[in-house]
């Protein structure tokens, strides 16, 4: 425990030293001020004169205001923040020969993979909840409307599926970082892998979905249980991108007048009112039921991640190290 | 294995899928004295050093460093075992004092005792001037003696040095040799150093020990070897020239 410690003061203190998390958390939090000022203003206008309909505060974090809101800013720039965290931290000491030095003290080797994993996962933490604060703090000046205990809550679950979701990216980056010897080659992989499962997965699933479930014109028309078929395969297909699952998952606690993990239908905030008086939001409750089964699946996709991580870490020659 | 040398291996072996790093390598350190481990690039010498820490397992073969067998009890040994690899790397952002206490504290030596012990170490090294310096500024030769003085800061029993001159210019190696010199003497650390610069080990060792191709060819006192390899009456001799006739016949 000594050696976990130890590693994980000093990762600490070199993440919060170095350039490039200054200059991510930066625009993390430079994009989320834009955006909430920007979305606060528009409800402040909108709100004028009206009564407050419920859980108005969590539209600081949906409302997507003239470009995209805070949950999908995250959703998509979030893995960036772990890939910068984990791409150099085990090469880097190859390199620089740091690792061979530090594996011949008397601490237990797991410690350094460890310490320096549980690093990143604090610093994701750390930017994330002052994130959050911050946009908080910001909402409520500007449309005047302090959080109620569910929408507390419904922000606090957010927290934590996104941390899984940021730390499943660090876990890819420590990985490529024990797999490849050059910083270079494993930032790039990571890239790659981002890139990949941000954009074409979505692509691929379509196209899954049509060599699986072809939609066909008939005399009749097409069959709606062809097209519902196609459509559910499409959506499982997707599942396989992470971002999938965390924009499914934060969408749905967040937005609690969803019924359903579907992304979202294009409303304005005026339809989303008026809906409001006729429609009574998810319970708490039943958002956590319908989020368990994502949240379990970032979860163990961030844990299998960091298992492999661990694995061939712990399984390579020392002469390699 | 007796019980009474400080290091002792019996039939240490180690292979990389059909090649044979080190072959049944048996031999006896005693406490307290400078050995010097010899042979070409690829001999089989670091390996044998990685496995004696217990950074890398033995495919077959015993090994006893300090009383403990490295790969059961590797915590053991490295608490009281020094390392210095060739071309030692530091953390090049941290001044020479910081990658000092990041290793005392990684061997949990307490915070008071882990200064007196850095300024101790900083001044027997000659580095005492540059502590609060950038390593990434550091010299070849500095480097070198900072990690000397980075395997002391746990006041270890033994210490391997793998290749501690190479590349390292005149000045800086006879410096580097009266340093391990007097760890030996003075402080009665024994010293396992492997190295491929003979005129080097045969100013400082006491005993040799000739690797070549995984196979342990010869060990003993430099004279002895003398005696043996290059004819009785002779006096005037060199290391390398005992050495060469090793390798000629290997």
């Amino acid at each position: 425990m000594h050696g976990i410690f130890t590693i994980f003061r000093k990762e600490l203190g070199d993440h919060f030293n170095s350039m490039r998390f200054l200059l991510i958390s930066a625009l993390i939090v430079m994009v989320g001020v834009i955006i909430t000022s920007m979305v606060g203003m528009a409800i402040q206008e909108e709100l004028r004169g009206m009564a407050k309909p419920t859980l108005i505060f969590l539209l600081l974090f949906t409302s997507t205001g003239k470009l995209f809101s805070f949950v999908q800013f995250i959703g998509f720039f979030g893995p960036l923040l772990g890939i910068f965290l984990g791409f150099d931290s085990i090469n880097r000491e190859r390199v620089s020969r740091t690792l061979s030095k530090l594996v011949s003290q008397p601490i237990f080797r797991d410690s350094i993979i460890n310490a320096k994993f549980l690093s990143g996962v604090t610093v994701i933490a750390i930017v994330l909840v002052a994130t959050v604060l911050l946009i908080s703090g910001l909402g409520i000046r500007l449309i005047g409307v302090v959080p109620g205990v569910e929408e507390v809550w419904r922000l606090v679950i957010y927290i934590v599926i996104s941390l899984l979701y940021i730390s499943f990216w660090l876990g890819i980056s420590i990985l490529f970082s024990v797999v490849f010897r050059s910083t270079a080659t494993s930032a790039l992989a990571s890239l790659a892998i981002w890139i990949f499962f941000s954009f074409f997965v979505s692509l691929g699933a379509s196209v899954v979905a049509d060599a699986v479930a072809p939609v066909s014109q008939t005399a009749s028309g097409v069959d709606a249980e062809m097209l519902i078929r196609h459509e559910r395969i499409q959506r499982v297909a997707s599942l396989v991108s992470p971002m999938a699952l965390y924009s499914d998952a934060t969408t749905t606690i967040l937005d609690p007048m969803r019924k359903t993990t579907r992304t979202l239908i294009l409303m304005g905030p005026m339809e989303r009112f008026s809906m409001s008086r006729f429609q009574s939001p998810l319970p708490l409750l039943e958002s956590i039921l319908i989020v368990i089964p994502h949240l379990i699946s970032i979860a163990a996709i961030t844990l299998l991640c960091f298992g492999i991580c661990y694995f061939v870490f712990m399984r390579q020659e020392i002469r390699t190290v | 294995m007796t019980g009474q040398g400080i290091i002792e291996t019996e039939e240490l072996t180690k292979k990389y899928g059909a090649q044979t790093a080190v072959n049944r390598l048996t031999l006896q350190i005693e406490k307290g004295e400078i050995f010097g481990f010899l042979g070409p690039n690829g001999a089989g010498k670091t390996t044998t050093i990685l496995m004696m820490l217990g950074l890398t397992e033995p495919t077959s073969g015993k090994a006893a460093v300090i009383g403990f067998d490295p790969t059961r009890e590797p915590f053991k040994v490295k608490e009281k075992v020094g390392y210095l690899p060739e071309n030692v790397g530091f953390y090049d952002d941290m001044d020479a004092r910081q990658n000092l206490r990041y290793i005392a504290r990684l061997n949990r030596i307490p915070g008071e005792a882990t200064e007196k012990r850095i300024d101790y170490w900083l001044e027997m090294v000659g580095l005492s001037e540059e502590g609060s310096k950038k390593v990434g500024t550091y010299s070849k030769g500095m480097r070198q003696r900072l990690g000397i003085a980075e395997v002391l800061i746990k006041e270890p029993k033994l210490i391997f040095l793998d290749e501690p001159t190479i590349g390292l210019d005149p000045d800086g190696t006879n410096r580097m040799l009266d340093l391990i010199h007097s760890l030996s003497r003075e402080k009665k650390i024994t010293l396992f150093l492997s190295s491929h610069l003979l005129d080097q080990v045969q100013r400082i060792c006491d005993r040799v020990g000739i690797m070549i191709n995984g196979n342990l060819v010869a060990m003993g006192p430099i004279e002895e070897l003398a005696k043996k390899k290059l004819g009785l009456d002779q006096t005037d001799y060199t290391l390398e020239e005992i050495y060469m006739k090793y390798f000629k016949e290997a």
